[in-house]
C-alpha cells in the first residue's frame, strides 16, 4: 500500500471518528460490554473443564459437585447471552445512526453543491456515492465493530487463559498461530493481481454490455449480431480465465489457515497430554479437563485471526467507500448568499447585463463582454443552431452559475446582492427537457406554490391549455405520474410545466420555445400558452418561431457558445451577417 | 433454475467431484474428537507416551490429507462455477442477439442487461458455494450426532434434541428476517428515488427554492430505512446468543448424561470429551449452512430471471410468401397497418404506397403518428400485422432478414454511435469498405469538417459519443448508412439537430448520389421533404394524404396545419 494512500485512509478514518462522536457513550458501553461478554465466554471451558475433571472413571464421579458447577455454568451462558444480544443491539443502533447521519450529511450538501460540480459528475455516480457506498460503509462499520474489537479481546483473554491453565503450553500454541496469519498474508498477496484482472475484465464486459445491449437495435439494423456476439466471446473467454484463477487461489485460503489450525490443535494436544502424563499423580497434576479446555482455546484462539484478517480487508473497502461519500460532502458548496443580501420582492423585470464574461473552463472562453439592457416587459429571444449554448445564458439569469468579469443586475441590484431564492422565485422558467417529480399531477402543479387552492390550481392549468387533458387522465389531477413524466407526451410535460409557472406568475420568464418533437395541435396550444404568459412580463425566450424572433424587442443570436449578433430583427438582416445567414435558409423558400 | 442445468453438462465431472472431496474432508474432520478421546483413554490413561506422539501425528496427517481433499473441491468447484457461468453468458448473449425489435421493447433492455452483469455473478457466486458447502454442512452436523451415538446412544439423545431446536432458533429467524430485508431495500430503493430526481431535477427545483422541502422530504425516507434496518438488525442479533444458550445447555445436560454414565461404568472420560467437541461442531456448520441457503436463495432467484429471458422465444426466420406485389417498385406497402401486442390500438393503419427505385419519400406527422413504426417495417424490424410490406415484390416476411437488411442503410432516431475509432464505427456499414469509399460517404453526409476536426479516422469515439455534438453524431450514422452504398435509404428525423443550411446541402448531395437510392426520410418539418417526389402524411396511425408537396398543400387539411404553423404563416409576415 503507498503512503499518500494510507494518509487518505487517515483522514477518512478522523472523519469517520467525527461522525461516531455524538455517540461516544454508547460506543464506549459496546466496548465495554463487549469485553464482559469475552470474559464470559472464555471463562465456561473452564468450568466446563473442571466439571470433566469430576469425571474420571466409575465410582470416580462427584456428581453433586458436576450438579453445583453446571448450574453456576447455566447462569454465566445466559448472562452472557442477555449482554451479547445488547451489544449487537448497540452496535446496530450506532452504525445505522451514523450512516443516516452520513446520508442526511450528504443530501444537505447536494443542495448547496454549484450547479458546475453537479453538471459535470454523472447523477448516477453522485447516485452510487450517497446509496451504494454508505451502505458499504455501513457493512464495514458493523463488521468492524462487532468483530475487530471483540477479536481482539478474544485473542488477548484467550491468551490469558491459556497462560494461566499452562503457560507451556500456551507458548507452543503463540509460537504456531502466526502462521495463519502467514499463510492467510501470503495467498491474498498473490491473489490480489488475479482479482485485479478479474475486476478489470468485469468492468470491461460490463461496459461492452451496457453499449451493445443497450443499442441492440442499432446492432441488428446494421447486422452486427455475429461480429458482437465474437467480440463478446472473446471478453467472456479472458473473464473465464481470470475469474478461475482469482476464485480459486482466494478460497484456498479457508483450507489452509484450517490446515494451521489442526496443526496447532495436534500441537496443544500433544504437549497437553504429555504433560498430563508427566504430571500425573504429582501434587499438581495437569488434568483431563484442563486439557480439553485448553482444545478448545486452541480452536477459538485461531478463529479471530481469520477474522480479523477478513475485518480488515473488509474496513479497506469500507474506508474506501466512505472517503468518496466524504469526498462529496467536502466538496467546496456554491457562494453563501451574501450577509446583506436583499429579499427580491416582485421585480418589475429590469435586467441589465454589463461587460459579462464567463466560460465553463477557463481554456475555452464562451461569452465575452456581453452588455444587455433589458426593461421591464421586453422580449429578448436568443437564437442560433441547436447546442448553441443557450442554457449558458439561463444559468446565468437564474444564477445556477456566477459570472466570472462584469455583473448582471435585476432592479439595478447585482444578483450577488440578492439572496438566490428570491431571484429565482422572480424568473418563471420552462425549458424543452422539462422536469416533472415522481407524484401526482397537483402535486407537481404546485411545486412552486404549495398552498394554492383548487380554484387556482384549475384556472392556472386552464390558462395553459393543460386542463383538458389533465382531467381526461385516470384520475385527473390525482394521477400518479412517474419520474419524468411517466405515460405523459413531451408536449403534455410542457404544458404542465406552463401551468405551474401560471399558477405562481413571477415577473420575469425564461422560455424554451418547443422545436420538433411536439406535435402541430400541442405546439399551438404552448404556443398560445406562452403568449398569454409573456403579456407584460420581462421575458427571455430561446426561440424557432419567426413570430417569436421578429416581434421581440432583442435578439441574441448564439453560436457555439458565443454571442455573435445582438440588435433587432431589421437591422440584423440589414448586417448580412450570421442571423442573416440562418433567417435565410431556415425561412426563405 | 433447473433448465439452467444443462450449461453444467460439461462440467458433470466437476461437479460431482467437488461436493465428493468436500465431504471427504469433512469426514476426516469427524475422527478428530475420537482421536483426542482415544489419547485421554489410552494415552494419557495408560501414560504411554509413543501412543500420545502417534496419534498426534495421525492428527496432522488427518490435517494434511483434509487439505489435499479441500483444495482438490476448491478447484473443482471454481472450475465448474466459472465455467458454467460463461457458458450461460454465452448462451443468453446470442439468445438475445436473435430478439426482434418488438421483443427487445417488450422485455426492456436495462433489464437484459442487470440479467447479463450482476444477476451471472451472482449465480456464479452462489453455484460456487453451493458446490462447496451445501453437502458439508448437514453432513458434518448430522455425522457429529452419528459419531455421538455410536459413542453411547444414549448421551447422543442431546443431539437428536439440540439439532431441531437450534434449526429452529436458525432458520426461524432466518425466515422472519427475509421478507424484512425486502422492506428495507424497498425503503433504500426510495432513498435512492429521492436522491436520484433530486439531482436530475436540480434546475427545477432550485428555480422554485425546493432546497429546504427536499431535505425535509429525504429526511422522512431516511429515517424510515434506519428504523427498518434497527429492526431488522434486533431479530438478527438474537440468532448469536439465542444459539449460544442452546449449544450450551446441551453440554451441560450431556455432561451430566455423560457423568452418571461414567460413574455407571458405561462410557469413559475421554468419550465424554468428545461428545462435547462434537456439539461445538455442530453450531458453527448450523450457521454456516443458514448463511448459505441465503446465498443460495438468492442465487436462485437470480438463476430463475435468467431463465425466463432465455424461455423468451426468438428468432426472425423467413415465413411463407404471401402475395408478390409489382417487381417493378422498390417498396411498396399495401394496406400494411401493425400493432404492437400490448398495446390495444393499431399503431400504423392501411398504408398503401408505391416507391419506384430512386424515388425519394418523405414521411412527416406529429409525435407518435407512426413515422417511425412505417419505416420500421421496411427492414422487418416489426413485421405488419396487416396487409403486406414488399421489397422488389417480395413480402419482407418471406425475405430472410439478413440479406434484406444488407441492402438497407439506416440513421435511425437515436444516433447512436460506439466507442471505437470513427473508422470502425463507419465500418458498421459495410465491412469492406476501404477508407476511400468510406471518406466518400463521409463527404455525402456533410461530415468530413466532423472527421477532420475530430483528426481523421482514426479518432476515437468515446462511449455513447460523448465528445461529439449532437449534430456531429447525427451526420456520422447518416455517413455509415451510406457507407455501405445502400439500395434503400431510411434517414429517420437525423437531421434534426443540424442547422438549416447544412441540412438543405446535406438533401442536395443525397440527390446526387451515383448508385441512386430509394431514399425514406422522416422529419417533423416540411422544409425537409417538400421537395421529394411523394410526401406521406401520418396522423395519429393513419395516412392523412400521400402526394407531392403541391398537391399536398392543395388538399390535405393536416398537411396544410403543419406547414403553416412552420412556414407559410410566418413567410407571409415578412
Amino acid at each position: 500500500m503507498s503512503k499518500p494512500r494510507q494518509k487518505a485512509d487517515r483522514g477518512t478514518l478522523k472523519t469517520v471518528l467525527l461522525y461516531l462522536k455524538p455517540y461516544w457513550a454508547q460506543a464506549l458501553l459496546s466496548v465495554l460490554l463487549s469485553a464482559v461478554t469475552v470474559a464470559l465466554t472464555l471463562y465456561v471451558p473452564v468450568l466446563i473443564g473442571r466439571a470433566i475433571d469430576r469425571i474420571v472413571g466409575p465410582g470416580q464421579v462427584e456428581l453433586s459437585e458436576i450438579l453445583r458447577l453446571l448450574t453456576r455454568i447455566g447462569v454465566i451462558v445466559a448472562a452472557t447471552a442477555a449482554v451479547q444480544w445488547l451489544v449487537s443491539t448497540i452496535n446496530n443502533h450506532i452504525t445505522y445512526q451514523v450512516v443516516r447521519d452520513v446520508r442526511d450529511q450528504a443530501f444537505r450538501h447536494l443542495q448547496i453543491l454549484p450547479l458546475s460540480y453537479i453538471d459535470a459528475h454523472p447523477v448516477g455516480g453522485i447516485v452510487s456515492s450517497v446509496i451504494a457506498d454508505v451502505d458499504q460503509f455501513a457493512d464495514g462499520l458493523l463488521l468492524g465493530f462487532t468483530q475487530l474489537f471483540t477479536g481482539a479481546v478474544t485473542i488477548l483473554g484467550t491468551l490469558g487463559f491459556m497462560i494461566s491453565i499452562r503457560p507451556g503450553i500456551a507458548a507452543v500454541v503463540v509460537l504456531l498461530t502466526p502462521l495463519s496469519f502467514v499463510v492467510a498474508r501470503f495467498i491474498a498477496t498473490h491473489t490480489y493481481s488475479y482479482f485485479k484482472q478479474q475486476s478489470e475484465t468485469r468492468a470491461e464486459q460490463t461496459a461492452f454490455i451496457d453499449e451493445m445491449l443497450g443499442n441492440q437495435k442499432v446492432v441488428k439494423a446494421f447486422g452486427q449480431e455475429e461480429k458482437s456476439l465474437e467480440r463478446f466471446d472473446e471478453i467472456n473467454g479472458r473473464l473465464e480465465k481470470c475469474s478461475l484463477k482469482a476464485i480459486f487461489y482466494s478460497s484456498l485460503t479457508n483450507p489452509c489457515t484450517r490446515f494451521v489450525n489442526n496443526l496447532v490443535y495436534a500441537g496443544v494436544a500433544l504437549s497437553g497430554a504429555l504433560v498430563c502424563v508427566a504430571t500425573a499423580g504429582t501434587a499438581a497434576p495437569f488434568t483431563v479437563g484442563a486439557l480439553s479446555a485448553l482444545l478448545s482455546y486452541a480452536n477459538q484462539y485461531t478463529k479471530p485471526f481469520n477474522e480479523i484478517s477478513g475485518v480488515v480487508t473488509e474496513l479497506q473497502n469500507a474506508l474506501a467507500c466512505a472517503s468518496r461519500v466524504f469526498k462529496l460532502i467536502a466538496q467546496p458548496p456554491q457562494i453563501p448568499d451574501a450577509a446583506d443580501a436583499r429579499e427580491l420582492n416582485e421585480a418589475s423585470g429590469q435586467v441589465e447585463i454589463s461587460g459579462v464574461a464567463f466560460s465553463y473552463t477557463p481554456d475555452r472562453p464562451l461569452i465575452e463582454n456581453l452588455n444587455l439592457h433589458v426593461q421591464p416587459g421586453q422580449r429578448v429571444a436568443i437564437v442560433g443552431p441547436t447546442g448553441c449554448g443557450k442554457t449558458t445564458l439561463i444559468n446565468l439569469l437564474m444564477r445556477f452559475y456566477d459570472v466570472d468579469r462584469g455583473a448582471i443586475a435585476v432592479e439595478g441590484t447585482d444578483i450577488r446582492r440578492i439572496t438566490r431564492r428570491s431571484l429565482r422565485a422572480n424568473y418563471g422558467m420552462v425549458l424543452q427537457e422539462t422536469w416533472l417529480k415522481a407524484g401526482t399531477v397537483r402535486e407537481n402543479l404546485t411545486l412552486g406554490k404549495p398552498d394554492a387552492t383548487e380554484e387556482e390550481i384549475v384556472a392556472a392549468c386552464r390558462a395553459a391549455h393543460a386542463h383538458g387533458f389533465i382531467r381526461r387522465l385516470p384520475q385527473g389531477y390525482d394521477t400518479f405520474i412517474g419520474e419524468d413524466g411517466g405515460q405523459l407526451s413531451q408536449g403534455q410535460k410542457q404544458l404542465l410545466c406552463i401551468a405551474r409557472i401560471m399558477l405562481c406568475l413571477p415577473p420575469m420568464l425564461i422560455l424554451d420555445e418547443a422545436t420538433s418533437s411536439i406535435d402541430t395541435r400541442t405546439e399551438i396550444r404552448i404556443q398560445q400558452a406562452f403568449d398569454t404568459l409573456m403579456r407584460g412580463r420581462t421575458t427571455f425566450i430561446v426561440a424557432h418561431r419567426l413570430s417569436t424572433i421578429r416581434e421581440a424587442d432583442i435578439i441574441l443570436v448564439m453560436r457555439d457558445g458565443h454571442i455573435v449578433e445582438q440588435g433587432k430583427h431589421e437591422e440584423l438582416l440589414k448586417k448580412n451577417g450570421f442571423y442573416a445567414k440562418l433567417y435565410n435558409s431556415q425561412f426563405a423558400a | 433454475m433447473r433448465k439452467l442445468l444443462i450449461y453444467l453438462r460439461d462440467y458433470r465431472r466437476e461437479s460431482v467431484l467437488g461436493p465428493l472431496f468436500k465431504l471427504l474432508e469433512a469426514g476426516f474432520e469427524l475422527i478428530v474428537p475420537l482421536v483426542v478421546a482415544a489419547i485421554i483413554d489410552h494415552g494419557i490413561g495408560a501414560g504411554d507416551r509413543g501412543y500420545i506422539l502417534r496419534m498426534c501425528l495421525v492428527l496432522v496427517a488427518l490435517g494434511l490429507v483434509g487439505l489435499l481433499c479441500s483444495v482438490t473441491a476448491q478447484y473443482f468447484a471454481a472450475k465448474a462455477s466459472v465455467g458454467f457461468v460463461a457458458k450461460l453468458r454465452h448462451a443468453l448473449y446470442a439468445h438475445i442477439q436473435r430478439f426482434s425489435y418488438q421483443t427487445l421493447d417488450r422485455v426492456g433492455v436495462s433489464t437484459l442487461i442487470t440479467r447479463m452483469t450482476s444477476d451471472m455473478n451472482q449465480v456464479q457466486t452462489g453455484l460456487n458455494l453451493t458446490l462447496r458447502l451445501l453437502l458439508r454442512s448437514p453432513f458434518v452436523v448430522f455425522g457429529a450426532m452419528i459419531m455421538a451415538f455410536t459413542i453411547d446412544s444414549r448421551a447422543a439423545l442431546w443431539f437428536a434434541a439440540a439439532i431441531p431446536a437450534l434449526s429452529v432458533v436458525v432458520f426461524g429467524i432466518m425466515l422472519i428476517s427475509i421478507p424484512l430485508y425486502k422492506k428495507v431495500q424497498e425503503l433504500l430503493d426510495r432513498v435512492l428515488g429521492a436522491t436520484r430526481e433530486n439531482l436530475t431535477g436540480v434546475r427545477a427545483l432550485r428555480a422554485f427554492g425546493k432546497e429546504e422541502s427536499e431535505i425535509s422530504a429525504f429526511d422522512e425516507k431516511n429515517e424510515a430505512l434506519t428504523a427498518m434496518q434497527k429492526r431488522v438488525g434486533r431479530i438478527s442479533a438474537a440468532m448469536n446468543p439465542l444459539t449460544y444458550v442452546i449449544i450450551n445447555l446441551m453440554i451441560l445436560l450431556l455432561i451430566h448424561t455423560g457423568a452418571v454414565r461414567v460413574q455407571a461404568g458405561i462410557i469413559t472420560q475421554g468419550a465424554v470429551v468428545a461428545l462435547y467437541n462434537y456439539m461445538s461442531q455442530i453450531l458453527v456448520e448450523l450457521i454456516k449452512l443458514a448463511n448459505l441457503i441465503i446465498t443460495i436463495t438468492k442465487s436462485v432467484a437470480c438463476g430463475n430471471r435468467i431463465q425466463r429471458v432465455l424461455e423468451i422465444p426468438a428468432g426472425e426466420t423467413a415465413q411463407e410468401a404471401g402475395a408478390a406485389g409489382d417487381a417493378a417498385c422498390r417498396v411498396q406497402f399495401i394496406h400494411a397497418g401493425i400493432r404492437y401486442s400490448e398495446a390495444g390500438d393499431t399503431s400504423l393503419t392501411d398504408v398503401n404506397l408505391a416507391v419506384r427505385p430512386g424515388e425519394t419519400v418523405g414521411v412527416i406527422g406529429g409525435t407518435g403518428s407512426g413515422k417511425t413504426t412505417l419505416v420500421n417495417l421496411i427492414p422487418r424490424f416489426y413485421e405488419a400485422t396487416e396487409g403486406q410490406v414488399l421489397v422488389d415484390g417480395q413480402d419482407v416476411r418471406s425475405i430472410d432478414p439478413s440479406p434484406l437488411r444488407q441492402r438497407i442503410g439506416i440513421a435511425p432516431q437515436k444516433a447512436v454511435l460506439f466507442q471505437s475509432s470513427i473508422r470502425e464505427n463507419l465500418r458498421w456499414g459495410n465491412g469492406e469498405a476501404d477508407d476511400d469509399e468510406i471518406m466518400r460517404a463521409v463527404r455525402d453526409a456533410q461530415a468530413a469538417d466532423v472527421v477532420e476536426a475530430k483528426g481523421g479516422l482514426d479518432a476515437m469515439i468515446e462511449q455513447g459519443g460523448r465528445n461529439l455534438s449532437g449534430g456531429q453524431r447525427q451526420r456520422l450514422t447518416i455517413a455509415r448508412a451510406l457507407v455501405r452504398r445502400p439500395d434503400i435509404l431510411i434517414l429517420d428525423d437525423s437531421s434534426s439537430a443540424l442547422d438549416f443550411a447544412t441540412d438543405a446541402a446535406l438533401r442536395k448531395s443525397l440527390r446526387e448520389l451515383d448508385y441512386h437510392p430509394t431514399v425514406f426520410i422522416v422529419s417533423q418539418r416540411t422544409s425537409s421533404i417538400q421537395h421529394a417526389d411523394q410526401i406521406v402524411v401520418l396522423d395519429d396511425g393513419r395516412v392523412a394524404g400521400v402526394g407531392t408537396h403541391a398537391q399536398l398543400l392543395a388538399d390535405c387539411p393536416v398537411y396544410q396545419e403543419i406547414h403553416a404553423s412552420q412556414f407559410r404563416k410566418e413567410a407571409a409576415q415578412v
